[in-house]
């Protein structure tokens, strides 16, 4: 008998047989970024190819599409211009098109990035005070503030859509970066309340005491002490925030239109002749979540922290 | 001896008001006040793309005109339908996976985290790109499952039997990742004594798997499933880019209707009611579902 091993762990052979499924589990449930990553690397035609297909000559028509626009000309036009200037005109020109400028897409990924970043910012500082507050201090109704925080987050975004459009149309915040960042930062206050008042539980209390003996005023002690030690936490929750923000969508496509629109409410307006340009949308979208792939991965030992809001850590 | 210690600066309760005041106060503002207003709104007839004419209130009546709707009723049923499918192949599909991630072999953290990706994504981005996918013409899913068995062609989105199927399809994929990492701390929360006991009594592996792994998950599949219950209740992005509710109201979930209520009927009174009902709804089944929760904790 083998007496080497715990009866706790598993066998090896149950082992393999785990590994196993899991392995063609991650295949399957990888295949469709995978695809979406190809198509963006494919030409018009080869998109829309069936069977559909999985060898392919890459090509960046994808991506000169995402970020121009074009028009369609005659041969006899296009014989008379001058011959083009860079690869990226030849392909277009190579289709019988013409550049006619660069695409809203550009204007669109930085609305997201400036919304996503502001809106982080505010919310993970807001969210750092209040987080430490609750987690130090006696504060009046602690667990109902608390509860309250976290019930916010429970609205339908539709349902408080209506009022905010009416009331950012009076003041004059509809559409305008300003106003999304101010309710991208409340949406994810809950988040990073929550969130940090766990990580700031962690952080022993000796710490800003002995700094307040030495002469600290508590403030002085917050900021020099327990947010340097508290890092690692707020960076976790600045992600999360950022995902949030970077990936929303219903109030954006509700209450955004021109100036202030991010990305996902856009990348699905790209279209070509004849139907949607499923290259350039590729395009888009692996451009659009390849940050939050690599935040992702950044992330993955606080991930669980952050889905439940700090209900369950490991 | 104690001394009442006095530090310089700011009170501890003043810093306690500084530090909490900003965000209750934004909350107020951003998320009460909005709220507030949608109840009132309920009362009226008011249509907010028609500035200028004043709403006059008119009771109850738009409650009324909501309960008693019945396409209002098929869209709750279009949503029970959607969050009953996707919660439950989730927890399946979700605790599956943990259990044998918990075998703990050779890259296993490596795994999870490709696993998770899909439910980092922008569910809107996910909605647009699962319509190439379920393409009838060139989509990938149809040609694999054809190659699978020769359905011949068929049309997930197009036809209004496949399309509840089309989004819980979307759904599991992207959020079962989310039931599977919290079942995986469940399980690594169980002490290992527990099994140690089990074996002198010689419980077998299955006795096991019943006795004490099981009801040691069951916390945390259960809160898998509540947050995962609120957001398919208030689902809106993946499935309005994916289907946007149709073909005619096969996949409307109740968010999508209020959202053509509001956004494209501009019935603002009318839609505040749904609204109101909506929020109910959810806050009742959540605070049932908690105290349920809590009481299986207990035992």
């Amino acid at each position: 008998m083998d007496t080497s091993r715990s009866y706790l762990e598993p066998s090896s052979f149950s082992k393999k047989i785990a590994a196993a499924i899991i392995i063609v589990y991650t295949v399957i449930t990888l295949i469709p970024i995978s695809w979406m990553v190809m198509t963006s690397f494919k030409n018009v035609d080869s998109a829309i190819s069936y069977p559909p297909e999985v060898l392919f000559e890459p090509s960046l028509e994808g991506y000169v599409n995402l970020f121009t626009n074009r028009s369609r000309q005659s041969p006899e036009y296009l014989d008379s211009l001058p011959p083009p200037e860079n690869w990226y005109e030849e392909l277009v020109r190579s289709r019988e098109m013409v550049i006619t400028g660069p695409s809203k897409f550009l204007g669109r990924y930085s609305n997201s990035m400036i919304i996503g970043f502001g809106s982080t910012f505010a919310s993970v500082f807001l969210g750092a005070l209040a987080a430490y507050a609750f987690s130090r201090f006696r504060v009046p109704l602690k667990d109902d503030l608390l509860f309250f925080i976290l019930s916010t987050r429970m609205f339908p975004p539709i349902a408080v859509a209506v009022p905010i459009f009416i009331m950012y149309r009076k003041i004059g915040l509809g559409d305008t970066h300003l106003g999304m960042i101010i309710l991208y930062t409340v949406v994810n206050l809950s988040l990073a309340v929550w969130l940090l008042k766990g990580f700031m539980d962690e952080i022993p209390k000796e710490y800003e005491e002995a700094a307040m003996i030495d002469g600290y005023s508590r403030l002085q002690a917050f900021f020099k002490v327990v947010l340097p030690q508290a890092m690692t936490g707020i960076a976790a929750t600045a992600i999360f925030c950022m995902i949030f923000s970077w990936n929303e969508y219903a109030f954006a496509v509700l209450l955004t239109q021109f100036n202030a629109q991010t990305a996902p409410p856009f990348i699905p307006t790209i279209i070509g002749e004849g139907g949607l340009d499923w290259p350039a949308i590729g395009a888009g979208t692996t451009l659009f979540l390849l940050p939050v792939m690599i935040f992702t991965i950044i992330l993955r030992k606080h991930l669980l922290r952050g889905i439940t809001f700090g209900a369950v850590r490991k | 001896m104690k001394v009442k210690k006095k530090f310089k600066g700011l009170s501890d309760k003043a810093v306690g008001w500084l530090f909490i005041g900003p965000s209750v106060l934004l909350l107020l503002a951003i998320n009460i006040y909005p709220l507030v207003y949608a109840i009132k709104m309920s009362f009226t007839n008011f249509y907010a793309n028609k500035i200028g004419r004043v709403p006059e209130f008119v009771g109850l009546k738009n409650y009324i005109k909501v309960l008693n709707k019945e396409a209002i009723w098929e869209k709750m049923q279009v949503t029970a339908s959607f969050m009953f499918w996707t919660l439950l192949l989730q927890a399946i599909i979700g605790l599956g996976l943990a259990l044998l991630l918990n075998r703990k072999f050779k890259g296993n953290e490596l795994l999870t985290t490709l696993i998770v990706l899909p439910m980092m994504l922008s569910p809107a981005v996910v909605g647009v790109f699962w319509t190439y996918l379920y393409n009838p013409q060139v989509g990938l899913f149809n040609y694999v499952v054809n190659f699978f068995y020769d359905f011949g062609s068929f049309d997930m989105i197009g036809s209004s039997m496949l399309a509840p199927w089309s989004i819980v399809i979307v759904d599991t994929w992207m959020w079962t990742p989310f039931t599977m990492l919290i079942c995986l701390a469940g399980l690594r929360s169980v002490p290992n004594y527990l099994y140690e006991a089990a074996e002198v009594d010689r419980a077998n592996k299955w006795q096991q798997f019943i006795y004490i792994t099981l009801p040691s998950v069951l916390p945390f599949l259960l809160l898998a499933l509540l947050f995962r219950g609120i957001e398919n209740f208030k689902m809106f992005d993946m499935v309005v880019e994916l289907t946007s509710g149709g073909p005619g109201s096969a996949t409307e979930l109740a968010s999508i209707n209020l959202k053509r209520e509001a956004f494209e009927k501009w019935k603002t009174g009318y839609s505040s009611a749904f609204a109101v009902i909506l929020f109910v709804t959810i806050f009742g089944f959540g605070n049932v579902y908690v105290k349920v929760m809590n009481k299986i904790k207990e035992r």
